[in-house]
């Protein structure tokens, strides 16, 4: 019998106590987790917002996380890049754990790309600078370069012809596929989603699960916080049910689907799946 | 943010929407006589200006003695200048004319006011009866120094931009350096010779070019997260706030010595200059906060997330927003700077009002006020009004409001 809530097999210590190269190689193989939480706590003033979150992602992998309103899964996803800081646990991204050391949150940052709910595109900046913005200032990139992987992840999200308009003038789902080409440009090994169909109109939501699909086949590690179901059923390795800042139930999606174990979970996506 | 309507179609594609198109009779009736009350206050708006405009347009063109400002047209222009030394504050403009007439070519090549602004008013003044016939060869090239630097950015735009941009960041020194001098090649000018129009365009340019900067350094300290500097930004602001431009300027002239060590002097203008910068730097500091405080907070989380750090976050994506919807606000306490410039007649300094006063105290003009005061209201209008035109047509350029 499978136990509703995953217990993380690896320990902070394992992953730390090795030297920087053997970490890399490790995590390349699938020994270790790209992305592991121990124990992760967070506090707004008194409010327990995160109550022990344990999770460990390996290259590669999908995971899909739901829930209801509220019950913190944007501000878990978020401390995986520090947008947000946990007070208790340890959180390792890429065999760096993230701390007060402004040079691993930058590191950490590097490695991460974010895609958001409302886009957050910049609107004063054209789709292509929007895209070549970080490789040139933060990678370094020479300015042509930047294009031409910028031209090609426009191809690659399905708007190339949309490069010197501004995000005003696109469709919210144009702008979602631009924002995630602009997290793509960085090359960053794992992609953060919140929610980020949720502010389209439904006839738009299909072209950017489309372009979601087409990543997550490619290989890439994806952490998705959504209520997409169809979604989840057809790439994701491993669902997580959150509910009050606690991880409920985790499994693949045939198990939380078919043969959900706790009740919450089970009343939960009774509601979303009418 | 979402589902905004394309604002740049390409001209043919989109019909503008119809206009109603009326005789003069038909607009007359439209807009002033429609109801018995709009009739009303058509005639009674109609009598207040007939009963303001009939004196003073026959003060004007019968009664006005005109001779105070032609004959002291150049102590209104630039104060004592020396005569001989009045080149260079042509050639000042002339660089001005150049730098605009390049810009017009690279920047704005469609903006056909430009033009306007570059040749017609130059050759309208050079073309005025009672100015000196230097002056009027002056004005004519001026008008062509400016159409040569557009001519040379329409022929070379690609080579002309790096130029244009070093001539733009230059400019301000290079106008300092010209006007106040360098030994050995250029005699120095000192302070208490400029004069005029001069001055009070010499302190409003510095004023606003230094607070500027130094307002944006402010704002940003102030919501900095280093206790020192935050702390420092908001008493700063909030005790310069406090106080009348005034009393800065008399402190400047006053107590700026008591705090300077002894043998050190610091002229009267730059006094002046400093106070004006210090004073407008508070106000400029609060409404570039304003722009900052408005940037949603997903802005700055797209930002770090991207990995770009806290100043390049500030430089590339919340800057540029924050002072682009604040243009408004900015152009407007520009043209207050300018006007409170002003106030350095009270202090001493020969601005274009100090220069006033001494004008009507010479014997042969005395009596001749309303002459000198509406001449030099003239001058402040349009200086003031073309900066809030430009404004509007920038913000206009950059979509403020539209995002
Ligand atoms: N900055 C904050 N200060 C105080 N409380 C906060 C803050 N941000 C979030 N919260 C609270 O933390 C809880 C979790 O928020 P979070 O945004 O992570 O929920 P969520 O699971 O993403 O919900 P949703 O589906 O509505 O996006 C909520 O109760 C919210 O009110
Ligand atoms: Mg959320």
């Amino acid at each position: 019998m499978r136990e509703t809530v995953a217990k993380v097999k690896t320990t902070p210590e394992q992953i730390l106590s090795l030297s920087e190269e053997d970490r890399s190689a490790a995590i390349e193989r699938g020994e270790l987790p790209i992305v592991l939480a121990h124990e992760v706590h967070k506090w707004y003033g008194n409010f327990h917002v995160l109550r022990g979150i344990n999770m460990e992602v390996y290259k590669g992998e999908v995971i899909v996380i739901f829930g209801p309103s509220g019950s913190g899964k944007s501000t878990f996803i978020r401390t995986i890049n520090r947008l947000e800081e946990h007070q208790k646990g340890h959180i390792i991204v890429d065999g760096t754990e993230l701390s007060r050391d402004v040079r691993n949150i930058e590191k950490i940052r590097m490695e991460t790309g974010m895609v958001f709910q409302q886009f957050n595109l910049f609107p004063h900046l054209t789709v292509m600078q929007n895209i070549t913005l970080a490789p040139i200032h933060v990678r370094k990139w020479p300015k042509e370069k930047a294009e031409e992987v910028a031209m090609q992840l426009l191809k690659r999200v399905g708007i190339p012809e949309q490069a010197d308009k501004y995000p005003g003038q696109l469709s919210g789902g144009q702008q979602q596929r631009v924002a995630i080409a602009r997290a793509l440009a960085m090359q960053p090994k794992i992609m953060l989603f919140d929610e980020p169909t949720s502010a389209l109109d439904p006839e738009m939501i299909k072209e950017v699960l489309d372009v979601m699909i087409e990543l997550a086949e490619s290989g890439m590690t994806m952490l998705v916080v959504t209520h997409e179901m169809g979604f989840a059923r057809a790439v994701a390795n491993r669902m997580y049910f959150f509910d009050q800042g606690q991880i409920v139930e985790s499994g693949t999606p045939e198990e939380i689907f078919s043969d959900p174990k706790e009740d919450r979970t089970k009343l939960f996506l009774s509601q979303i799946l009418h | 943010m979402m589902n905004r309507e394309p604002k740049q179609y390409s001209s043919g594609e989109v019909l503008a929407p119809p206009t109603e198109r009326y005789t003069i009779l038909g607009w007359l009736h439209k807009n002033l006589f429609s109801t018995w009350y709009y009739t009303l206050l058509t005639l009674v708006t109609l009598y207040i200006l007939y009963a303001i405009l009939k004196p003073s347009l026959i003060w004007i063109f019968t009664q006005a003695q005109w001779e105070v400002v032609v004959a002291n047209l150049r102590l209104f222009m630039v104060g004592q200048y020396p005569k001989d030394q009045i080149f260079r504050i042509w050639l000042a403009l002339d660089l001005l004319a150049f730098t605009v007439g390049l810009a017009w070519a690279l920047f704005l090549p469609k903006e056909r006011r430009v033009g306007a602004v570059l040749v017609i008013i130059p050759l309208l003044l050079a073309s005025l009866p009672f100015i000196s016939s230097y002056s009027r060869i002056n004005w004519i090239l001026f008008a062509a120094i400016g159409v040569a630097g557009w001519a040379l950015g329409r022929w070379q735009p690609k080579k002309m931009r790096r130029p244009l941009i070093v001539l733009m960041l230059g400019y301000f020194p290079i106008l300092i350096l010209l006007i106040s001098g360098f030994e050995p090649i250029l005699k120095l000018v000192k302070t208490n010779y400029w004069g005029g129009l001069l001055l009070t365009m010499l302190l409003a340019v510095v004023g606003i070019t230094l607070s500027f900067p130094l307002g944006i350094l402010l704002a940003l300290g102030r919501q900095s997260e280093l206790p020192i500097v935050k702390t420092f930004s908001i008493l700063y602001i909030e005790m310069v706030r406090g106080v009348p431009l005034v009393t800065i300027l008399f402190m400047a002239q006053l107590m700026l010595p008591l705090f300077l060590p002894p043998g050190m002097k610091i002229d009267n203008v730059l006094r002046a200059m400093a106070g004006m910068v210090l004073f407008a730097a508070a106000y400029m500091a609060e409404n570039v906060r304003g722009g900052l405080q408005a940037i949603p907070k997903g802005q700055h989380e797209a930002a770090w997330a991207l990995g770009l750090n806290g100043f390049q976050t500030m430089f590339y994506i919340i800057l540029p927003q924050a002072l682009r919807n604040v243009i408004p606000v900015i152009v407007g306490q520009f043209i207050a700077l300018f006007k409170d410039t002003s106030l350095v007649a009270i202090v001493g300094l020969l601005d274009l009002l100090g220069i006033a006063s001494t004008v009507l105290a010479q014997p042969e003009f005395i009596g001749r006020q309303r002459e000198v005061y509406l001449f030099i209201a003239l001058i402040y209008w349009v200086f003031s009004y073309a900066m809030s035109y430009a404004s509007r047509r920038l913000e206009v350029a950059l979509g403020v409001g539209e995002r």
